[in-house]
């Protein structure tokens, strides 16, 4: 079962596991208290004498490469989730693992989506032992069910950076999907009929792991360029038929809600942001593809033209409202994260100013310095919200293991962290007495925007401040509470959790912030 | 002998709404049963956190009506206690039991003020509770319940029980309180559900003489002694047939209650045979029409909707013209059709400015006891000064007076 040592209270007063496995872990201490010791984590120093002088380095499939790798039991495979929910890639890795015989392997995925459910079938065979990666669907709800044999680990994408380059994670093989590739191994996102624009997930993986294979469904002669991953770090290259639905990789055009509760939102927060004085020449903002989110584009795109303000930098999860900022010349930059629509895609392309960014440059916590604290404001989502303004995004109230962090944990280092969230969902209310997770602690999130007003946090006593004469309904975070717990029929009744640990949640300093225990009853919510 | 204060033998019924689409709603259905007490099944989305909350809700709901005995099925999708209350009443009432009272508003109204501003008023479905729960927070001068139009035939009993537990749970804010009653005579029954939940102004469709706002007015009068506190009911008839324009006098007349005429340009134009353009002008003279019959009344007059909600430059458009004509306010089908309105019927800051030196130059003349009001070297005539001072008085209620002066000091 899923090993742990004894359970210990950390710095936010939650019970962590003070080991999993044979691996000791660091309780959650509090911000910037924990430093790192030692040396980053090297693969073997590779030889160029081992690989073809002509640079050739494809093998006739994926198999062929994983056997060439040395794959075996209890092995740590990487994949990652620039294709999302059209990847083909991780299935058929781990499906070839499974032909070869090999059991027992760590899935370390960047993401998993919903087209990686049969996963479970892996896991239930045995090919699979556990997953340390984000788990939503039916893959949460097999972990939170207590099925999984080894304890999940759910990381930031700069948490995940943070866990290779300290050696907490060691892979072994890294299998990366290519839109475009040469038989060298370098490879890029950004071209190829499944394209999809940055492919950086995977730049940590080729720089640590122990062996590399590319998979492209677009081979091209050498050089590939640009690329985004060097074939210097690639062991082998394997040309595929398709790496994955087009269709599922890139929604052809992504849309702003019409919910006029969101719109409501969205619209309050920007004027916030300008009644702030954080709208000024030169600012910074990050936006993700969520409904509240992109609406906030397009409000702050109309305040930005009025104001006639120019941001120096924008940060997403891109789209083509963050397109549309560039070419009008609302912005300079677009250093992009992920890419999520067509005319994201296309701009990446053909646009220098739009810069494909890693989770190195933009979140790695233990590095010298990131974007994520430099962004003037970020505008993020959570599934709760407590008084002290912890927020959680990983469950659900239930327990239920229901998205994975992304950059969340990371983007909340920015210098006015606002969490978009509906004041109920269903006939659920998002502000609690204590979350069910703590994903981030409240010194962090300086924000809560609801459709029911505006809370900002005590801490920042500046922001209020520069708020004062704002008409906004700027509100304590204790009234919006009462009144939806009003509207609601009082606050809800809490589920009860077993005391039985599936998944540790990390911060993003690689100390260990919460534990996702297992749920006995099956939900009534959807997936 | 099964139960229920005189209403006979109780029959199986059901009410609301389930399906794979359905949210903040449910469905009810009723068995009823001789022995064995109350029985109430949940079947949830919410059940872990709120089960146990929903089952003594319906099953005080059922011993309030007087039944003793059945079994209510519950399928819910996270609907509020207010939809909870109304799905059930409804499912009752359909099995036969005698209506339960209501109880009363927990955020009653102030007293509305006849000619209250009235720029949006935003229409809400009777039949959907997830649209009605935030309905206040957009900023309309006025929040319509629907029970008319947007409500199925086969649903109108269960959206009066819907529009009646919203009216009196729901806060609305700075919103008027007000519902859209059936044509007449269904319209009648209408108010004998909602005037106990203390809505501030009913909409009566579809009226073509003096005769049925009276009726309307009676009812209200009768309603509103029983319930033994001074409320103020007020009435604006939706004119909606060439009949209707043509009688827009004497229904604008026809009792102390109406407090506004508008007209459904749908139905209008329908009447006519002719086509409704983005311009108006097939409705141009019954708009102008109702403009002067509402004045000449001293009531206000208010415009219809505007019906392509993606298009808000030609809501705005519209809108201006409206003002033009006179109209003070008009529908609103969408939340983020309210601000374009409030911004068209909004005077224009010069036409505030002019307005303002208008009246400061009255004061002063009063002030000096001068009869005859100069500005510069020109005399004012008094309908002018009564225009600067109407103005000026209804920019500082739309608040627009008080960011002018302080974007003068800034």
């Amino acid at each position: 079962m899923r090993e742990h040592g004894a359970m210990v209270v950390n710095a936010l007063g939650r019970r962590v596991p003070s080991s999993i496995a044979d691996r000791e872990q660091v309780p959650y201490r509090g911000i910037d208290v924990h430093r790192p010791e030692g040396r980053r984590w090297g693969p073997t120093v590779a030889s160029a004498a081992d690989y073809p002088a002509d640079g050739d380095k494809r093998l006739p499939d994926l198999r062929a490469a994983l056997e060439a790798c040395g794959l075996r039991d209890g092995m740590t495979i990487s994949t990652h989730h620039h294709l999302r929910n059209g990847d083909g890639v991780a299935l058929a890795a781990l499906e070839a693992a499974r032909e070869m015989g090999v059991r027992d392997l760590m899935w370390f995925p960047s993401a998993s989506f919903p087209c990686h459910a049969p996963v479970t079938e892996l896991m239930d065979d045995g090919t699979v032992h556990h997953i340390e990666g984000s788990m939503n669907g039916p893959l949460g709800a097999y972990c939170s069910a207590g099925r999984m044999r080894g304890m999940g680990v759910l990381r930031s994408h700069g948490g995940r950076w943070q866990a290779i380059q300290d050696g907490e994670v060691k892979i072994d093989v890294a299998v990366i999907a290519a839109p475009t590739a040469d038989p060298f191994g370098n490879a890029t996102g950004s071209r190829g009929p499944s394209a999809c624009g940055s492919i950086n997930f995977a730049l940590a993986d080729s720089l640590y792991a122990e062996k590399v294979i590319v998979v492209t469904d677009n081979l091209v002669p050498f050089p590939c360029i640009p690329w985004q991953v060097q074939g210097n770090n690639v062991d082998y290259v394997v040309e595929v038929e398709s790496i994955g639905d087009p269709a599922k990789i890139i929604s052809g055009t992504t849309r702003i809600t019409r919910s006029p509760d969101r719109l409501r939102t969205a619209e309050m927060i920007a004027r916030m942001i300008r009644d702030a004085g954080i709208l000024r020449d030169g600012f910074s903002f990050q936006a993700g593809a969520g409904g509240i989110a992109l609406a906030f584009v397009g409000f702050l795109k109309e305040m930005m033209r009025e104001a006639k303000v120019r941001a120096r930098f924008v940060r997403g999860g891109s789209t083509r409202y963050l397109v549309d900022l560039l070419q009008e010349g609302l912005t300079d930059y677009i250093l992009d994260g992920q890419t999520f629509d067509l005319a994201g895609v296309e701009s990446i392309a053909g646009d220098p100013r739009h810069v494909p960014t890693s989770p190195f440059t933009s979140y790695n916590h233990h590095g010298k310095g990131n974007f994520a604290s430099m962004v003037d404001v970020a505008v993020l989502g959570a599934t709760e919200v407590d008084l002290n303004f912890n927020a959680n995004v990983v469950t659900h109230s239930d327990g239920r293991l229901l998205h994975g962090i992304g950059g969340w944990q990371n983007c909340l280092f920015s210098r006015c962290t606002v969490l978009a969230v509906p004041s109920f969902r269903d006939r659920l209310p998002v502000i609690v007495d204590e979350v069910t997770t703590i994903t981030g602690p409240g010194e962090l999130v300086d924000v809560v925007a609801t459709e029911r007003g505006i809370a900002i946090n005590p801490r920042r006593e500046d922001l209020l401040d520069a708020l004062a004469g704002s008409d906004l309904p700027i509100r304590p975070l204790e009234e919006i509470k009462a009144e939806v717990e009003a509207l609601c029929g009082g606050a809800p009744e809490r589920p009860a959790i077993t005391d039985d640990p599936v998944a540790v949640i990390k911060w993003v300093d690689g100390t260990v912030i919460d534990t996702v225990y297992r749920v006995e009853s099956s939900s009534p919510f959807g997936s | 002998m099964n139960q229920a204060r005189g209403s006979g033998a109780l029959h199986s019924a059901q009410a609301g709404r389930r399906g794979e689409k359905v949210r903040s709603d449910l469905h009810v259905t009723f068995e009823p049963a001789t022995t064995g007490g109350i029985e109430v099944v949940v079947d949830s989305r919410v059940a872990l956190y709120y089960g146990r909350a929903i089952h003594e809700q319906v099953e005080a709901l059922v011993r309030l009506h007087g039944i003793e005995h059945g079994r209510l099925q519950i399928t819910d999708a996270g609907a509020l206690p207010f939809a909870i209350d109304a799905r059930v009443r409804a499912a009752l009432v359909r099995a036969g039991a005698r209506p339960a009272p209501l109880g009363r508003a927990r955020h009653p109204p102030d007293r509305v003020p006849k000619d209250r501003l009235r720029r949006s008023r935003l229409y809400i479905p009777g039949s959907d509770p997830k649209l009605m729960t935030n309905a206040g927070l957009y900023g309309a001068d006025g929040i319509i319940l629907d029970l008319e139009d947007s409500v199925h035939p086969d649903e109108k009993d269960a959206a009066r029980w819907l529009v009646a537990t919203a009216l009196r749970d729901l806060d609305f804010g700075a919103a008027e309180r007000m519902v859209r009653i059936n044509q007449l005579p269904a319209g009648l029954d209408d108010l004998d559900v909602v005037l106990a939940v203390r809505p501030s102004l009913l909409l009566i469709p579809k009226v073509e003489s003096a005769e049925q706002v009276r009726e309307v007015s009676a009812r209200v009068d009768a309603c509103v002694a029983d319930q033994g506190d001074e409320v103020d009911v007020w009435l604006m008839p939706i004119l909606e047939s060439a009949r209707g324009i043509e009688a827009a006098s004497e229904i604008a007349a026809a009792s102390s209650r109406v407090a506004a005429l508008t007209i459904g340009l749908e139905d209008y134009t329908a009447d006519l045979g002719v086509a409704k353009t983005p311009g108006g002008e097939e409705s141009a003279w019954a708009r102008s029409r109702l403009v002067n019959a509402a004045r000449a009344a001293g009531c206000q007059a208010i415009d219809s909707v505007y019906g392509d909600i993606a298009d808000l430059e030609g809501l705005e458009r519209w809108g201006r013209r409206s003002r033009a004509m006179g109209f003070e306010g008009m529908g609103c089908i969408h939340p983020s059709q309210v601000p374009v309105v409030h911004r068209a019927f909004a005077p224009e800051p010069r036409e505030i400015e002019r307005a303002l030196r208008v009246v400061e130059a009255f004061e002063a003349a009063r002030a000096a006891g001068r009869a005859v009001v100069a500005l510069g070297s020109k005399m004012i005539d008094p309908p002018v000064v009564d225009r600067a001072l109407a103005l000026v008085a209804r920019a500082r209620r739309m608040g627009l007076l008080e960011d002018q002066r302080e974007d003068g000091q800034g």
